[in-house]
């Protein structure tokens, strides 16, 4: 991603550490740094959150809007991302530097949330053909610590847990036009079903073996990194125990891939597995995190962090 | 095999404060009024307005007799002569190398500034130059002294010494340089086998110690000596010394010898180094390694 400069010692340090599964702060090569995580810190937003991953700072927020569906897909609403590198996070996102990076995150995600396996467009649906929600989710990158596709999938998931939807109180037709009223109240409202959508999990192929979340430093050792969309498994997201068989295994929606090298089939193979079970313990715990976090705040919220303090 | 994962709330977040009584000193923020203007002296940080002195940083205030400066807490490397720093080689220009010491402006290191590898006596000539990307290229890191401070607050750099140089094998880590504490000496061979360098930048460089220096070996045999994988129990020491650096970092303690080697000894109770990027963990060892000094300087 964003380009740095090391030294062929230090590479040769990281590509060794990688070999022997262990990389330069102690982790394994499946290990996640620790991250913190913070819902509902933008107030005028349908649904926002905010994640930290080591140095890598992301926040996202969702916005609602009434939208006409998709004539191939009129019981369904419609998801658009869009992801803003700011200049704060490194020097070269300044001007249109960031801009290439931005829309093949934002395209990643949008394929991610594609199939309906993943994220079901048919819960924004208002009325079949005439109505439905969008949503924009707006991704803004602020600091790049390393492992940036990851970081997004997780706070894009969270805001959209997050998320609250007003219920519609009255429809009126008029013709071939629906007039609709909206609840005023902003506990009237229902929530998101998110429990299916997708975690991206990015490998970095350093040397023969490949590593999750890599650092800054460990991206620019790699000459290629996979990126595996994974859908999230909905028992993390309910206090009630389900126990629905079908919905447990993680499923790939899509995979990606970043650089110059080239991945040998095995090696392609075996990444893919090693995403599914990352993205299984990933969605672990962001379910606990977020459900601990929803006990905390029944009701109002009581304080906002934010990135003071 | 399942990966470690874990993520907390932001309610949950640590506070990384350890000072043992609850007297923090006094913050200035930019803007703020330090004092009426009434014979005091403007120093660094602050700037004079509406008969009233103000801070021009966010930091602490110092006071000598009249003068009064605001030190910032964080901000770039400000040089002075004989410093020891770290730094990477941006740029290979005439006769000279560029490099980046996190200060304002990118460092310059003269080729009459360096002695080559091996001790071997430099011939002023047009192959000479030529060969300035065999020495340093882009990338690499390198220690070195600043020699001279420009008009412009750039700085000069020297390795006129063997201790000086590219660097071998390691890890870099970026700290604020406020919090280096300048002391004599700031190579150090550490008790449990890290030699580590502690850039007055801001820059440390943790490398394994080397067992039989190759200063005489001529310079492949020292190139592939520098290649050889570092093994575990170095690595493993290594990045126990890296998870503390970076727990004295976020309880913003000063960065010295001693306490990196407190903070090691406390660290031991963690058996497994990952465990220690958890940060109640790296309190606990910041904490700990706080206790023990104080208690040092009560000795």
């Amino acid at each position: 991603m964003a380009g740095l400069l090391l030294s062929e010692t230090e590479k040769v340090f990281i590509l060794h550490g990688v070999q022997d599964d262990y990389r330069s702060d102690g982790r394994s090569n499946i290990d996640y740094r620790p991250m913190e995580l913070e819902t509902d810190v933008v107030s005028h937003a349908s649904g926002s959150a905010r994640l930290r991953l080591a140095n890598t700072d992301i926040l996202v927020g969702v916005k609602t809007e009434i939208d006409v569906p998709k004539p191939d897909k009129p019981d369904s609403g419609r998801i658009e991302f869009f992801v803003d590198c700011s200049a704060n996070a490194t020097p070269e996102f300044e001007g249109r530097g960031g801009e290439q990076l931005a829309s093949s995150i934002s395209n990643l995600m949008q394929r991610a949330y594609h199939s309906s396996q993943a994220f079901n467009l048919k819960q924004l649906c208002i009325f079949e053909g005439k109505q439905c929600w969008k949503l924009y989710i707006d991704i803004l990158i602020l600091e790049c610590g390393g492992n940036l596709c990851d970081a997004v999938s997780l706070a894009v998931k969270a805001a959209l847990f997050n998320t609250r939807i007003p219920f519609v109180k009255a429809a009126l037709m008029d013709g071939g036009n629906v007039d609709l009223q909206l609840s005023d109240d902003p506990y009237d409202s229902k929530l998101l079903d998110v429990g299916s959508a997708p975690l991206l999990v990015t490998l970095c192929k350093i040397g023969e073996n490949c590593v999750v979340d890599p650092s800054a430093e460990e991206e620019s050792c790699s000459v290629i990194s996979l990126i595996v969309g994974v859908t999230g498994n909905r028992q993390y997201y309910t206090q009630e125990e389900e126990t629905d068989k079908k919905t447990m295994e993680g499923k790939c929606t899509t995979i990606a891939m970043h650089g110059p090298g080239s991945v040998a089939p095995k090696t392609l193979k075996e990444a893919i597995n090693q995403g599914i079970i990352a993205a299984k313990s990933l969605d672990e715990a962001l379910g606990q995190a977020l459900l601990r976090e929803r006990q905390e705040n029944i009701g109002f919220k009581k304080h906002s962090y934010g990135f003071l303090k | 095999m399942t990966g470690h994962v874990s993520i907390r709330l932001a309610s949950e977040r640590v506070n990384h404060s350890v000072s043992s009584s609850n007297e923090l000193p006094r913050f200035y923020t930019p803007g703020e009024v330090i004092t009426g203007m009434q014979d005091f002296m403007r120093g660094h940080g602050t700037y004079a307005e509406d008969d009233s002195l103000k801070a021009s940083v966010a930091g602490v205030m110092q006071k000598v007799n009249k003068l009064i400066c605001i030190r910032p807490l964080k901000s770039r490397y400000v040089g002075e002569i004989g410093d020891v720093v770290v730094g990477r080689v941006l740029e290979v220009q005439q006769r000279r190398w560029k490099v980046e010491t996190n200060s304002r402006l990118d460092s310059v290191l003269q080729l009459s500034a360096v002695n080559l590898p091996g001790g071997e006596l430099r011939r002023r000539s047009a192959e000479d130059e030529q060969m300035m990307r065999k020495h340093l290229q882009e990338g690499d890191l390198i220690s070195a002294e600043v020699q001279s401070v420009f008009s412009d607050g750039s700085l000069s750099l020297h390795t006129r010494s063997l201790k000086y140089g590219k660097l071998p094998q390691g890890t870099l880590m970026k700290v604020f340089p406020s919090l280096v504490k300048r002391r004599k000496n700031h190579f150090h061979n550490l008790p449990c086998g890290v030699s580590i360098i502690i850039g007055n930048n801001g820059f440390i460089w943790l490398s394994p110690q080397k067992q039989d220096v190759l200063y005489e070996g001529n310079k492949d045999e020292i190139e592939e000596y520098d290649l050889q994988p570092v093994n575990r129990s170095d690595r493993e020491t290594m990045a126990r010394v890296k998870n503390c650096i970076a727990a004295l970092v976020a309880s913003k303690m000063m960065l010295d010898d001693t306490s990196i080697m407190f903070a090691y000894e406390e660290s031991l109770k963690y058996p497994s180094v990952k465990d220690m990027l958890d940060p109640e963990a790296m309190l606990d060892i910041a904490f700990l390694a706080q206790h023990r000094i104080n208690n040092a300087i009560e000795e």
